[in-house]
């Protein structure tokens, strides 16, 4: 009780002074001269008055983080986290929209598009970890299928077989990891550090052994779909229903797996195997196939992931372009609980300050963009702290099993 | 294949496999040469020679050696506490930050005082770097791998922030702090080379590090929480304060390494400086299987491997990448020696205890 006493007075309290500030903030903003600009898309633009808004905002935010202090509501301390971070983040938006119009649209069908790595990587990682083996080498698997993705694409001169291959690549490197943690009962983190490190060479390696010399540095990226009807909805038709194939594929995959999961027997299995294998294997499942099964699976989602980065967005490829995405999905997935519909909240979350930090760029907001390219760290060592509840992973994890 | 006599048999296996692992890395290395259709004899002799074929070389290889043998300490430290510091590259530039701003910032101070001032800033640097995670990772349980690759982003972000913004130098043509001032230079080692004292300074800590270990009772105590940290605890030990001592410890020692390569070499702190050896020394400990006199040895070897490629890559065209599958393929022959010993048909020896390594997520 004494020890969420302090997690009380430090979390809100900090929180408390964050709102505060942005309550001196908005005074920055002087009623006539200040206002923000927000466009909707199809449906229009809302003018505000900045300094007028940011205060209201720094007001609910003061209200969520003072409510935690209430003896009887001592169990809401999460509650101050996350409207201080709704406010916090409302605010900057408005203040980057003063004078200049902010497309609110825009901002959330980037969000969605840069998420897509991180929430396919986050699946990967939970097939893998349901089954108790641990996989931090998502980023590896990620970086190796963008290139041999990339680099089949090219030779191949067909984007689609191209991310058949980045899909088959990804299974394959993870089918090493398998090897390794299953079979060899190698350290599963020393395991994913291998193929990490392994990635970063061969890709560089293949990058400038071949398309350098090659002169092969760019191909086509996949096409823009609309999905007919749907796609005219206003807002959500430009954000959900007009995408390029692996943003439909990963929401296609959120639901799948979900269903798969919860509701088949494979998805039993699979994570009575991550709780027990023991029990498992007593009652006839077989612990070393369906733990194999499910890695080289969460692999191929690892390679899909990896072709977003250069048969989506690109169309090209560069060294460690994945860029720590990999270690971001690892951090969604932890964030998700395990979970395919948590793990793409988290995935959204990250890809939204993602978004945010592009598009402030463009504007030339005065925030250090360092800043902004930390934000996603700091906030999955926040989470990680556990100020979304504690997040139990699958019981045997990391635990190799061996046959009786 | 019969084991040699002079040794035990225990013995013999702790050296054959790596010994073997790095054999085999290399001959997949040649494989590899071989199908790129490049002259396998002349990529080795060149990344030979440019390891050691010149005394200017053989300087340049312990010049990265220096790093190598503090970071991989680092790791390796962290390892026998069950810990997997994945952060050492974040806790390097944190001490090369702090090292840099002390050089430059503070002025007028003799060299006796002002040196070890600037080394003592980058120690501190790394090691509060490092006991933020070992902190979170005791009080919350949040993992201590997740978090120090979090910090390393986040202080490769900071660094690159802080020289170019506060700490840049207007003066210069590429983004860099000022030099540091000569009363913080870590004085080199024989003229005209630029190997430095750091390397002695590195030497110093593995003797260092081995006797907490193996000599105290702090490093009984590591040690114990490492090999089981429900009997440290059932034993009144403090789980917290280990964590938080032994992060702290091992970021102290990559920040070290951070501040030499700053006072010691480059005498200021360029935005675009790039190390990587946070990496490698996670490859540097495993080899060395956590053995504090081990690193020495291995730390050569990836620092020979390191400054041989750009020799290779002149001689025979091949991509200094290939350092990097190689040195994958090492530590993947290390920790899985069942590869190994099939291979070679090595019968298994009385296993010694395995290096213990981390555990799993959360608690």
């Amino acid at each position: 009780m004494q020890k969420d006493y302090y997690r009380i007075i430090i979390f809100s309290g900090l929180t408390l002074l964050l709102n505060l500030l942005i309550i001196r903030f908005s005074f920055n903003f002087p009623k006539e001269q200040a206002v923000s600009l927000m466009g909707f898309g199809t449906l229009g633009k809302l003018s505000m008055f900045t300094g007028r808004s940011i205060r209201i905002l720094g007001c609910i935010g003061l209200i969520g983080s003072i409510i935690p202090f209430v003896k009887k509501f001592n169990r809401y301390v999460n509650l101050s986290f996350f409207t201080t971070a709704f406010t916090t983040v409302s605010a900057i938006i408005l203040w980057a929209a003063v004078g200049s119009l902010f497309d609110i649209v825009g901002l959330l069908d980037l969000s969605l598009r840069l998420s897509t790595p991180i929430v396919l990587g986050a699946m990967a990682g939970m097939l893998c970890e349901r089954t108790g083996v641990i996989n931090i080498a998502i980023e590896g698997m990620m970086l190796t299928s963008a290139c041999i993705g990339f680099t089949a694409s090219l030779y191949l001169n067909n984007i689609w077989i191209g991310l058949f291959c980045a899909i088959l690549s990804g299974g394959i490197i993870a089918l090493l990891h398998a090897f390794l943690s299953i079979t060899m009962i190698t350290d599963q983190i020393v395991s994913g550090t291998v193929i990490n490190i392994l990635a970063v060479g061969l890709t560089g390696f293949i990058r400038r052994s071949f398309l350098l010399k090659a002169r092969l540095t760019r191909t086509a990226i996949l096409p823009i779909i609309e999905v007919p009807l749907l796609s005219k909805i206003p807002i959500l038709g430009i954000i959900i229903f007009t995408n390029q194939p692996i943003v439909f594929l990963m929401m296609g995959l959120v639901v799948f797996i979900s269903i798969m999961l919860f509701k088949t027997r494979w998805g039993l299995r699979t994570r009575s195997i991550g709780e027990h294998p023991e029990a498992a294997d007593t009652v006839g499942i077989n612990v070393f196939k369906m733990r194999y099964l499910n890695v080289i699976l969460g692999g191929s989602i690892a390679g899909l992931a990896g072709a977003w980065f250069s048969l989506e967005t690109t169309g090209s490829f560069d060294d460690m372009m994945t860029n720590g995405k990999g270690f971001i999905a690892l951090a969604a997935m932890i964030f998700g609980k395990w979970h395919p519909v948590g793990a793409f909240t988290g995935g959204l979350i990250f890809g939204f300050f993602d978004a945010l930090q592009i598009i402030f760029q463009i504007k030339n907001i005065p925030i250090p963009p360092q800043f902004l390219w930390m934000l996603p760290y700091v906030i999955t060592m926040i989470v990680l702290a556990g100020v979304i509840g504690k997040s139990i992973p699958p019981a045997a994890i990391g635990v190799p099993y061996r046959k009786q | 294949m019969k084991p040699l006599n002079i040794i035990g048999r225990a013995q013999y296996q702790e050296i054959i496999i790596p010994f073997l692992s790095i054999v085999t890395a290399l001959i997949i290395g040649a494989v590899i040469i071989y199908t790129t259709g490049a002259n396998v004899y002349k990529s080795y002799q060149g990344l030979w020679q440019g390891a050691f074929g010149k005394p200017r070389a053989i300087a340049e290889t312990f010049v990265i050696t220096t790093p190598y043998i503090l970071s991989g300490l680092a790791v390796a430290f962290g390892f026998k506490c069950g810990l997997f510091n994945i952060g050492v590259e974040g806790q390097l530039y944190a001490g090369a930050v702090s090292a840099a701003f002390i050089g430059y910032a503070v002025r007028g101070l003799p060299h006796f005082i002002h040196l070890p001032l600037a080394m003592l800033a980058g120690i501190v640097g790394g090691a509060v770097w490092g006991a933020i995670p070992g902190y979170l990772k005791a009080k919350t349980g949040g993992h201590e791998v997740i978090n120090t690759i979090m910090m390393n982003h986040i202080m490769l972000k900071l660094t690159d922030y802080l020289v170019k913004n506060p700490m840049l130098d207007t003066q210069a043509s590429i983004p860099r702090t000022p030099y540091i001032q000569e009363t913080a230079y870590l004085p080199k080692l024989f003229p005209g080379f630029r190997l430095h004292w750091g390397i002695i300074i590195a030497l110093a800590a593995v003797f260092l590090i081995y006797f907490i270990l193996y000599k105290t009772t702090i490093g009984f105590e590591i040690r114990t929480v490492g090999y089981n940290q429900n009997a440290a605890r059932y034993a009144g030990m403090n789980i917290t304060k280990n964590f938080v001592l032994v992060m702290a410890v091992s970021g102290s020692l990559a920040g070290l390494a951070g501040a030499n390569e700053v006072l010691g070499l480059n005498y200021t702190l360029p935005a675009a400086f790039i190390s990587g050896y946070g990496f490698d020394a996670i490859a540097i400990a495993l080899l060395a299987k956590s053995n504090p006199f081990a690193i020495i040895p291995s730390a050569i070897l990836w620092a020979s491997l390191r400054n041989g490629a750009g020799l290779m890559q002149v001689r025979a065209g091949i991509s200094i990448d290939l350092i990097n599958i190689m040195q994958a393929f090492v530590i993947m022959f290390i920790a899985a020696p069942k590869i190994v010993r099939w291979l070679y048909r090595i019968k298994e020896g009385k296993a010694k205890a395995e290096v213990v390594l981390t555990k799993g997520w959360g608690k």
